[in-house]
């Protein structure tokens, strides 16, 4: 707690020193992620489904920070986002699948996958600057059907997506001919396949989290915030709205092509069905649950609404039985029925999220004399 | 008269009946602080509206440093040099004083998606210079003292100079304040006339729009005075405020008396 000089607030908050116990905080939380999987597997005894939730769990937060650039730092809402996790999947799944024949690898796939995505999201994003608010929303809402009922029906007359059935048989993830599909030796440690998985999910989400916390903090990201903020100002300001706006779908979008790429390689199937419009709700929960344009909180959002609904599934039933001798509600429902009760619970009680930003701590801050 | 800075010619804008402002032909010369006065609706914000790029007038244009303006490309108009305030504040609410500064700096910088992402030494200095720039406006309009508080949290006064501060940092070589004295009270006022002041002796063009008639005839070299969309007339204080006509449409009373600015809102806040 000595560590907090007061005094030190005043000339450059960016470069102001980071205290000690932070420094601590940090290297305890790169201790647990890394140590997550023996965690998970080994001292809990939880098994593979909870290492397959805990990979999703960061996938999802890849997704949240990408929506949270669009939503929470430029302040437009948008409903459809699931779509550019659906084109980063697809795009891996033709062109590293028996669909096409084509198997490339993924370091090409990865990057085309995001840089697709990007521009759909410009495509998204250039008939939609005008809107905001519901009307951005219903629109953003509408590209996503449309996108995935593309996937469902490019199936004929030539088939590119194979309908509804989806693409499987889809190559795994593989770097540097090392393939996460089967157990993977590093330095003398055996990694099972979720857990090599697991690591290389993390390290491409903390690549994320790095570009985020970057533009967050950038000439670019400002102009972002001041759109949010005021729009009209904004352009008096001399921000070319229209490009900035359009950056912020395109970023956003890139993020959620990665993840859509790792998803394809990680399940080794893709159907439509993945990319429905709860799935554009669910990932915008988590940006507005963990605290609207706040890194930190959206990261808190996406892992708690990735585990939370698991865990409530895996206890629904032992509960019930222990509580009244039968299972009363079935625990798919349960599941939804307390995810959507801690929803208005939150929303209720910390309207600006979880973990929203310290604005209260920032603005007790005075600079020096 | 030099080369004027700014040349309105003939512009018109109506609201579907309402014709906000008919056929205003003015021109302001460089380092000139410029009045614009007229009752409530008479299209003022309007004018500036048009000149700043947020509307399209539907007659008319305007001539900056020579060239014509682009109709409705507001970020143009703030990199050609015409900076200006709203009426009613708008400020990044839920920004630092500071940060708001900083974003005016945006369109004299430069660094990009990249830039940010690598921070490599020519981003770090520009990002640098963008808060040193910051802090030094912020001192500049006085409240070097409240950059680290959310604007949302400012004093009105405070937060009409954190307005001025943000649109000089975009090096305006016009800067258009859409009155800055509302709701301020005598003290802050006269820290504001010695800011518009200070502001004219660094070499930027102000036009101005106030209701507080003290103000404006103490300030500006020269007056125009809009009635219903119309130029009434335009020339130095001393003429516009014995003309029948503006004394008719405008101050409402005997010039002496038209000192106590009884038109304004924010006259009496
Ligand atoms: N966006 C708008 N839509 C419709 N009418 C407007 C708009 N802006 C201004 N007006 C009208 O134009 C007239 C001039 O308004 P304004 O320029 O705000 O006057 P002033 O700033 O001189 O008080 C008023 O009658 C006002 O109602
Ligand atoms: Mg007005």
């Amino acid at each position: 707690m000595a560590a907090a000089p007061a005094s030190a607030a005043g000339r450059a908050p960016v470069s102001a020193p980071i205290p000690a116990r932070v420094w601590v905080a940090y290297a305890g939380l790169a201790l647990l992620l890394a140590l997550l999987p023996w965690l998970v597997g080994g001292v809990l005894g939880l098994g593979n489904a909870w290492l397959r939730t805990l990979n999703f769990a960061v996938l999802y937060v890849m997704l949240a920070l990408g929506l949270n650039i669009v939503v929470g730092f430029a302040g437009l809402l948008d409903l459809g986002y699931i779509a550019f996790y659906a084109v980063g999947a697809y795009m891996y799944a033709l062109l590293a699948s028996p669909h096409f024949g084509l198997h490339l690898p993924a370091w090409a796939i990865l990057p085309a996958g995001a840089a697709l995505a990007g521009l759909f999201g410009v495509i998204l994003g250039a008939p939609t600057l005008r809107l905001r608010g519901d009307y951005l929303a219903i629109v953003t809402l509408g590209f996503g059907e449309i996108v995935r009922i593309f996937l469902n029906n490019l199936n004929a007359p030539v088939n590119i997506t194979n309908g509804p059935q989806g693409v499987s048989g889809i190559d795994p993830l593989a770097f540097f001919g090392v393939s996460l599909a089967k157990p993977v030796v590093v330095a003398g440690i055996t990694l099972l396949p979720l857990a090599a998985t697991y690591y290389v999910f993390l390290l491409l989400a903390l690549g994320v989290v790095f570009v985020t916390l970057r533009l967050e903090n950038s000439r670019i990201g400002r102009a972002w915030v001041a759109i949010r903020e005021d729009e009209v100002a904004a352009k008096a300001c001399g921000i070319d709205t229209r490009n900035i706006k359009l950056l912020a779908f395109a970023m956003g979008a890139s993020f959620g092509g990665v993840a859509g790429g790792l998803f394809a390689g990680f399940q080794a199937f893709v159907s439509p069905e993945s990319f429905s419009l709860m799935e554009s709700v669910m990932v915008l929960c988590m940006v507005v649950l963990g605290g609207m344009g706040h890194i930190p909180g959206v990261i808190l959002g996406a892992v708690l609404l990735s585990l939370l609904p698991e865990a409530f599934r895996y206890a629904a039933v032992p509960v019930q039985k222990y509580l009244f001798g039968h299972v009363v509600v079935d625990p798919e429902s349960l599941r939804m029925l307390l995810f959507g009760l801690a929803l208005i619970l939150v929303m209720l009680y910390r309207p600006a999220g979880l973990w929203p930003s310290p604005l209260r701590k920032r603005e007790l801050k005075r600079s020096g004399p | 008269m030099s080369a004027p800075l700014l040349d309105a010619r003939g512009v018109a804008k109506d609201f579907g009946g309402v014709k906000a402002l008919k056929d205003v032909s003015l021109s302001i010369a460089p380092g000139e602080i410029y009045g614009l006065i007229g009752p409530n609706g008479a299209g003022k914000t309007t004018f500036f509206n048009c000149l700043t790029g947020l509307y399209a007038p539907d007659g008319g244009g305007f001539t900056f440093a020579g060239a014509p303006l682009k109709a409705s490309a507001p970020h143009q108009a703030a990199r050609r040099g015409i900076a200006r305030t709203f009426q009613n504040i708008r400020l990044f609410a839920h920004m630092t004083a500071r940060e708001n500064v900083m974003v005016g700096r945006h369109v004299r910088t430069r660094a990009g998606v990249i830039g940010a992402i690598l921070r490599d030494p020519r981003t770090r200095a520009e990002e640098a210079a963008i808060a040193r720039r910051a802090d030094e406006l912020l001192h500049y309009v006085g409240i070097a003292d409240r950059a680290h508080d959310l604007a949302k949290h400012l004093s009105y006064g405070d937060q009409r100079r954190l307005e001025i501060a943000r649109a000089l940092a975009t090096e305006p070589r016009l800067l258009c304040l859409d009155e800055p004295a509302a709701g301020m009270n005598a003290t802050e006022r006269a820290a504001l006339r010695t800011l518009i002041a200070g502001i004219r002796a660094d070499g930027v063009t102000v036009l101005l729009i106030e209701h507080d008639v003290k103000l404006v005839m103490g300030l500006c070299d020269r007056v125009a005075v809009l009635d219903y969309g119309q130029l009434v007339v335009e020339d130095v204080p001393a003429v516009v405020q014995r003309d029948p006509r503006v004394i008719e449409a405008y101050l409402g009373a005997a010039p002496d008396e038209a000192g106590q600015g009884g038109a304004g809102e924010g006259g009496h806040a």
